[in-house]
């Protein structure tokens, strides 16, 4: 297998508080290849966008990142600021749900591509600078008559646009957007994605998708990962997993998403642990159907299910380590109503 | 014209009068221009948020209200409980015309219909308690005898909505509660008045999947226990299918397709409707993301297009659908941004000079060729991209393209405002269903 | 709340209250670094003149206008000694003793300016932020030509109306003077906020219950605007004790006979200076100084510790156990 284009071993992202920390993100593992197209789905609390973010290393005041993220052979984590700014634009790019963050309204569009072009490519001339930005603009639908307009201008999907287009500008080799559809209207949506789907072709940009959304996933994405409480807990191509997904809270999730085919209403009891102090064991045995005891009193080990699959489940091995009686199943506590989401 | 919606569904009231009932409605709001239109008094624009809409709501049943951002269906939904004065038609509630009611009369009304909104944590007011926010009601409206009474009452209430033991959750602030328990506090806050329509904005779209369903199986289980009629306000045709008898699809302030459900997902009959059941991402690997959508976004609604306000982004769009000036504008910006970089572009852009007169929405254009270049050559340059791809429907729309000296005139087809018109089960807005002429 | 609530508050009432209470001053609590000691320093600043004021007659060796003891007239412009720690002014009246009377004037008189700015502005900008249309053109408009003039000019054009009139110089006109000039303040602060929550979910949501405008404004937009009111009273208040002092320099405060002004004393001292004679000006200046920092580090350690935007937490150092290695990776 080549070289990957990143490779996050074991990264622990915490944020402080006044008492006791909160395990944002809690010894994650995850390789993103060149050209891949990576979903990286979960509810809202489980980590996901700390990941995003904690892989730009764009956190918040008091938050610490600890493990390695690798992208060529660096590892990031730790680099100081202004090492790490060379890098943001050029070799990593992020996209936001709301696109009017990046975007300052006293700008023109043309100067925010300006703006990026000279920080990170100063070698350019302007007119090169100008011929890039336009046609990045013109692959994401912005019609060249409009590059001298502000933000406030354009509708939130043109924003959304701009926003990927000034990311690319820079021809990055990893693309993260969170969440990058969820404020926009349905069929704009289809739209970017047709757009994020691409990127490997037309750009050859790699891309993780965070979302909350598993039909994105399923039509976008070759290769996803489950995150709950922190972690990952589930990882493989989207069509295996889809067609037989090994974690229980995968199934939980996939039968509760709601589609046009769907014929009953399904939903996971319980609501997500709290990461200041998650519960002990497996972090979803308080919620899954098919807890046993070991769940309750050892966390899981990591599982390969096949060279491309791998999950974190008691259910999957290994067997060896399993005490004995762990086996049976778990009594399910009556999951106070209070508790309820 | 009425549309009579066909009587599919729940059982209706012996005298088949819907609870509510809807015409020719229009609630339209003024932008406020620049300084100096506001210090003479001029409003620069009108968002015409709901634009001449007519339905029923019939007693007992779910009616789902779908579009996307600027449709107008919270407009729609808002104008309904009172919050927003309609500009111009009629709403009547149980028999009873209330469009023109003064706030005072509103109040014992609003016992009668309720609403749940989008966002749960904007929703309950953060200084106070559940049992405050939720109790509130009944202290308004001057329910009940004292605080124990409340107390019992509110008790009851969030138990109903799945938040047991409810003294438990009394003392509690919004920001103790997850997203789900306090969407449950806002229905508990809904119901307990014991409404009659409950008008539902988008109650589950903040929240996650595992939750969603929670929360809708809650909201039908408050159907059957309470008898109550729903509006449903969504953007979500999949959660729609599942909750509502029948849907109306909004577009720019206008209802566009309208039947009942099954037949609207078995054989959507609108254009738009069709796109945005295409659009829904579904979880299923096979499916790649679609690729057939329609172009461009919900335009500006304080200048919708001609004639259909769909057709700029309607692959089957044709003669009568309201071609106008900002259709040409479109298609040479989204030409030279598919070629942008490439070397004629900048040469085209020459050949057709300003396109801002463009801006002003008729169906006779008359442009000026720019200082040293013929009309001719814009003709031209209009051949070439049509011969790259004649199925563009913007073609159909051309009546005539004429050189004249200075300019090139070119006339499209008169624009039509599509009307509801019932094909087999529903009713639909689209010239594609327009009976055709009768013979002359 | 409703007029049917016959009973008396029952405990859990109460103690929703007392949540409440330790629910608002948490961030307070949990204030750390600068925020900090700006505000304990500031709170004891403020509260040692507080002190001052309400037990002047028992701390100050003299009357403010006392000019002898025992039929012996004090010593003129005497300097500093042990009869008379801050020495005497030209009327032979006690230093000492006219700062600490001057401190029971300054607060009382801003008390006072404070407590009508407040009553007056804060329910204006509810109203006219609530209900908008030509009463809150017409409002705003009023208070935005009010705060264009300095707060000062206002004070005396309203000082110099007032003196010529029945109510004459005094103590009521000094306070008026300054209500006038802050009113804007607070009706600015407030309508604008109010505006902004007009708009939120949960005040629809109320309009939607029924509610009438009176009880929404009460219950749903005043607590959550109300945050807003301390910090600014605070500064305000180290503002309003330097009018009170410009005032009676110019001579439109208080009368000499009602107490001791600082900003009065400060008017009499220009001439001493002259001579060479520094107690009589700086122990007054001095004061004026220590309140008003007082006063203003209050506000602003309030400003940042209650102020979402500017707080800073405190976060508790993190730390890292070290991983289980069993965690196999390819």
């Amino acid at each position: 297998m080549t070289e990957p284009l990143l490779d996050i071993r074991r990264l622990r992202v915490y944020y402080g508080t006044p008492g006791l920390p909160v395990r944002a993100v809690d010894d994650v593992s995850l390789v993103i290849g060149e050209r891949e197209v990576v979903g990286l789905v979960g509810e809202s609390g489980c980590g996901k966008s700390t990941l995003g973010r904690g892989i730009l290393g764009l956190l918040p005041e008091g938050a610490r990142a600890d493990g390695e993220v690798n992208l060529n052979g660096r590892n990031l984590v730790g680099l100081p600021l202004s090492a790490l700014r060379r890098l943001r634009g050029p070799e990593l790019g992020l996209i936001f749900q709301e696109p009017m963050t990046r975007l300052n309204p006293l700008l023109r569009i043309a100067d925010h591509f300006q703006e990026t072009l000279e920080q990170h490519e100063s070698g350019l001339t302007q007119a090169e600078a100008r011929r890039r930005s336009l046609e990045t603009l013109g692959r994401m639908g912005i019609p060249p008559t409009r590059f001298n307009q502000y933000p406030h201008e354009f509708s939130g999907g043109m924003r959304q646009r701009i926003m990927i287009a000034l990311a690319l500008v820079l021809r990055p080799k990893l693309l993260v957007a969170d969440e990058p559809t969820t404020s926009l209207d349905v069929i704009v949506e289809g739209q970017i994605l047709a757009l994020l789907a691409d990127l490997k072709d037309n750009f050859g940009t790699a891309l993780l998708l965070i979302t909350h959304n598993l039909g994105i996933v399923a039509e976008a994405c070759d290769r996803m990962a489950v995150m709950y409480a922190g972690k990952i807990v589930e990882e493989g191509p989207v069509r295996d997993v889809f067609r037989e997904p090994a974690h229980p809270y995968t199934r939980e999730l996939l039968r509760s998403t709601i589609s046009l085919q769907t014929t009953e209403l399904h939903s996971i009891p319980g609501s997500p642990p709290n990461l200041i102090d998650p519960p002990p064991g497996c972090r979803f045995h308080p919620r899954c159907p098919n807890a046993m005891r070991v769940c309750a009193e050892l966390a899981p080990i990591e599982q390969r299910l096949d060279e491309r699959r791998r999950v974190l489940c008691w259910l999957h091995g290994p067997a060896q380590r399993v005490p004995s009686g762990g086996r049976l199943p778990l009594e399910p506590e009556a999951i106070g109503m209070a508790d309820e989401a | 014209m009425r549309p009579e919606i066909s009587a599919q569904g729940p059982e209706s009231h012996p005298d088949g009068l819907p609870l509510v009932s809807v015409r020719d409605l229009r609630t339209y709001y003024s932008i406020r221009g620049t300084f100096i239109d506001r210090l003479a008094g001029r409003e620069a624009g009108i968002v015409r948020a709901v634009d001449d809409v007519s339905l029923d709501i019939r007693r007992g049943e779910v009616l789902g209200l779908v579009g996307e951002s600027g449709s107008g269906k919270t407009t729609l939904g808002r104008t309904l409980l009172g919050l927003v004065r309609p500009t111009s038609g009629s709403i009547e509630f149980d028999g009873r015309e209330i469009s023109r009611l003064p706030e005072r009369q509103w109040r014992p009304l609003r016992r009668q219909m309720q609403v749940v909104f989008q966002d749960p944590h904007a929703s309950l007011n953060p200084a106070m308690t559940i049992e405050q926010a939720v109790g509130h009601p009944l202290q308004i409206h001057g329910l009940v005898r004292d605080r124990e009474q409340m107390r019992l009452r509110v008790i009851e209430v969030l138990e109903h909505c799945g938040l047991a033991p409810g003294a438990d959750f009394l003392a509690k602030y919004p920001s103790d509660l997850s997203g789900g328990q306090k969407q449950r506090a806002v229905i508990a806050r809904a119901i307990i008045l014991n409404p009659v329509l409950l008008v539902a904005d988008e109650p589950v779209s903040m929240l996650d999947m595992s939750v969603r369903a929670k929360i809708l199986e809650l909201m039908l289980a408050l159907k059957r226990d309470l008898e109550l009629t729903y509006l449903y306000i969504t953007h979500d045709l999949a959660t729609a299918r599942f909750f509502c008898d029948r849907i109306a699809i909004m577009y720019l302030g206008k209802i566009v397709e309208v039947g009942p459900a099954d037949a609207i997902y078995a054989d959507p009959k609108h254009p738009y409707t069709q796109a945005l059941l295409r659009a829904i991402p579904e979880p299923d690997p096979e499916r790649a993301v679609p690729r057939d959508l329609p172009r461009g976004e919900v335009p500006d609604a304080a200048l919708p297009p001609l004639g259909c306000p769909f057709h700029p982004r309607c692959s089957r769009a044709f003669e009568p659908c309201g071609w106008e000036s900002r259709d040409l504008r479109e298609l040479l910006e989204s030409r030279w941004a598919r070629a942008a970089g490439a070397a004629g572009v900048e040469e085209e852009q020459a050949v057709v000079g300003d396109l801002g007169v463009l801006d002003r929405p008729t169906p006779e254009v008359r442009l000026a060729a720019p200082h040293g270049r013929s009309p001719a050559e814009i003709v031209a340059l209009l051949e070439r991209i049509r011969s790259e791809d004649p199925e563009e429907p913007f073609w159909r729309g051309i009546d005539r393209i004429t050189a004249a000296d200075t300019r090139v005139e070119l006339d499209f087809h008169m624009p039509r405002q599509p009307q509801l018109e019932r094909v087999g089960e529903v009713d639909v807005a689209c010239h594609l269903y327009d009976a055709p002429p009768a013979a002359t | 709340m409703a007029a049917n609530a016959s009973r008396p508050a029952r405990s859990p009432h109460g103690r929703a209250r007392l949540i409440a209470l330790g629910q608002a001053t948490k961030p307070i609590r949990e204030a750390t670094g600068t925020a900090r000691t700006m505000l304990w320093v500031g709170v004891a600043i403020t509260l040692f003149f507080v002190v001052l004021a309400a037990f002047a007659p028992y701390i100050s060796p003299y009357g403010f206008n006392q000019y002898k003891a025992n039929g012996v007239r004090f010593a003129q412009l005497a300097h500093p000694s042990a009869a008379h720690w801050m020495g005497t002014t030209v009327l032979s009246t006690d230093v000492m003793s006219r700062v600490i009377w001057g401190a029971q004037t300054e607060l009382t008189v801003v008390a006072i300016a404070l407590v009508m700015s407040v009553s007056i502005g804060v329910p204006l900008g509810l109203v006219s932020g609530y209900f908008g249309g030509p009463l809150d053109r017409f409002l705003v408009l009023i208070m935005d030509a009010l705060f264009a003039f300095p707060y000062l000019l206002i004070a005396i054009v309203i000082a110099f109306l007032l003196s010529s009139s029945s109510i004459g110089q005094g103590v009521f006109t000094a306070a008026i003077a300054i209500t006038v000039a802050y009113v804007p303040l607070y009706f600015r602060v407030v309508r604008n906020h109010v505006v902004s929550l007009r708009e939120e979910s949960y005040v629809d949501a109320a309009r939607a219950l029924g509610a009438r405008p009176r009880t929404i404004i009460r219950k749903y937009v005043f607590f959550n605007v109300v945050q807003n009111v301390p910090p600014i009273a605070t500064l305000n208040a180290a503002d309003a004790i330097l009018l009170l002092a410009a005032l009676g320099f110019l001579g439109y405060g208080i009368q000499p006979t009602q107490g001791a002004e600082w900003g009065y004393d400060i008017n009499r001292a220009v001439s001493d200076s002259a001579s060479g004679i520094w107690w009589t000006a700086i122990f007054p200046g001095l004061a004026i100084v220590l309140l008003v920092t007082g006063l203003t580090l209050v506000g602003e350690g309030l400003n940042e510790t209650l102020n979402p935007v500017l707080r800073r937490r405190r976060f508790g150092r993190i730390e890292f156990d070290q991983l289980d290695p069993e965690q196999p990776r390819d």
